[in-house]
């Protein structure tokens, strides 16, 4: 257990905290290396590649985007909601929003 | 008297060295993984990074800011629910809520779904049980959520699987049989793999990470290649993390080929452009880690491997860094010194875009 948070606190882009799962979804979706990936992320959300893992900058960010925060905010986009709305900002398909659109129609 | 610095053996055991055995440890690492993989030395700059990182006073200590990498977890919530007497801690829980720790409380940029028994093989029985869990937690989670387990190709072997056990074949010189029993091995690998997935995509799944390619030798990289390949071509968008055993690709077959390149022997700068070849969307590097051997000689072999991998391959490359490989220490409880350390080189010194 140690073991993956000593990573995430000396490495990580600590997930939804900050943007980490935006550019992880870049480097899977598209093949794109950690630079490119980041000044993707970065330009989609207007925003400097140093924001990317500023909580306090992502904090508000996230909560306007509608694309998910680590607490429960009322009324805010939760799982696969706020997916659809990061497949829309990151110009990206995400299987599960694919299966729950179609589970919809 | 010299300065020392409190540092690491292999197994975690604390040892102090100076500077100067710092240097020369490190020098020796990167040489030894220089000859192995006939690739660049640390140069002069890199090595007096790493020791600089090395030294830091700090218990730990974290990449410069802008520097972070996503982290990606094999093993999922395992680590949490799981007790298999090495990396899980047995706390009853549910996926879901092993998932949404990882995403809300852990600050994890991705995430993976996986099996008890964390091998492919095994999944097959309980499909429509992962496929249920897969579904609950997509329409929970944020982050990326993968299905994860081993290929671990030894389970398609007597007694565990139909095929007879190579090894046994060739003590009684019956190499053609033992060759033959690892291609049919592999087959079934390819198989059941995509079998799997085809499931797992049709409820919702994000990708698949192939945690330890090759355990079992190049049959093990080779079935692993052609089910990678496979899903790619059926699922276009499908994001693929091909996450190796071990530095060294073992020959237990040793004629098995993918695209022309002979699969035994390779290193991880040469098996990153076959990964990426097959489909692959991220490649996850390996160097083990040499517990007879000091954390100075096992870092500047491990980033010297990495920084060639990376310089390699032409997709993104998530070192793998758990326990006993990457430089960090082989135990169940790495300590946190070693960890944050060898977690800051890799992304300073060898350039990976994740971990």
């Amino acid at each position: 257990m140690g073991m993956p948070i000593s990573h995430i606190m000396a490495s990580g882009m600590t997930g939804i905290r900050a943007a980490g799962d935006l550019v992880a979804r870049m480097e899977f979706s598209k093949k794109m290396r950690i630079g490119e990936a980041k000044e993707y992320v970065a330009k989609k959300l207007g925003v400097s590649t140093l924001d990317l893992s500023d909580e306090h900058v992502m904090r508000e960010l996230r909560e306007e985007l509608d694309i998910g925060v680590i607490t429960s905010v009322a009324g805010a986009a939760k799982g696969i909601a706020a997916k659809m709305n990061i497949e829309k900002l990151l110009d990206v398909k995400i299987n599960s929003c694919d299966l729950f659109r179609k589970q919809i129609a | 008297m010299a300065t020392e610095y409190a540092l690491r053996m292999g197994d975690g055991k604390r040892i102090f060295l100076s500077k100067e055995k710092i240097l020369e440890e490190l020098e020796a690492g990167s040489a030894d993984a220089a000859d192995l993989g006939e690739i660049p030395a640390l140069n002069g700059n890199e090595i007096d990074k790493v020791a600089e990182i090395l030294m830091m006073p700090g218990k730990t200590v974290s990449v410069e800011q802008g520097m972070e990498v996503p982290v990606t977890h094999d093993i999922g919530t395992l680590r949490i629910d799981g007790d298999q007497g090495n990396s899980g801690v047995g706390i009853p829980s549910s996926r879901l809520v092993g998932c949404m720790m990882h995403e809300r409380a852990f600050g994890a940029d991705t995430m993976e779904l996986g099996h008890i028994d964390y091998s492919y093989k095994p999944v097959k029985p309980v499909i429509s049980n992962e496929c249920q869990a897969m579904e609950v937690c997509q329409q929970n989670m944020i982050v990326p959520l993968f299905y994860g387990a081993m290929p671990n190709m030894g389970l398609y072997y007597t007694p565990d699987g139909p095929f007879e056990n190579p090894g046994d074949l060739m003590k009684a010189f019956k190499i053609q049989e033992a060759w033959d029993s690892m291609e049919h091995s592999a087959e079934h690998l390819t198989r059941d793999t995509i079998w799997i997935m085809q499931r797992l995509m049709a409820s919702g799944s994000d990708g698949v990470n192939f945690d330890t390619i090759g355990a079992a030798g190049d049959g093990d990289f080779f079935g692993s290649l052609h089910a990678i390949e496979a899903l790619r071509k059926e699922f276009p968008n499908i994001y693929i993390e091909a996450g190796m055993a071990g530095e060294c690709v073992l020959g237990m077959h040793g004629e098995l080929k993918y695209e022309g390149t002979t699969l035994a022997g390779l290193w991880p700068h040469q098996q990153a452009p076959l990964a990426a070849k097959a489909g692959a969307s991220v490649f996850g590097p390996v160097c083990n880690t040499n517990t007879s051997k000091t954390s100075p000689w096992n870092l500047g072999r491990a980033v010297t491997f990495m920084k060639a991998a990376v310089k390699a391959s032409t997709i993104p490359c998530h070192v793998d860094m758990g326990m006993g490989v990457g430089g960090i220490p082989m135990l169940e409880t790495p300590p946190i010194d070693a960890v944050t350390r060898a977690s800051k080189a890799m992304v300073e010194v060898a350039g990976v875009d994740g971990i």
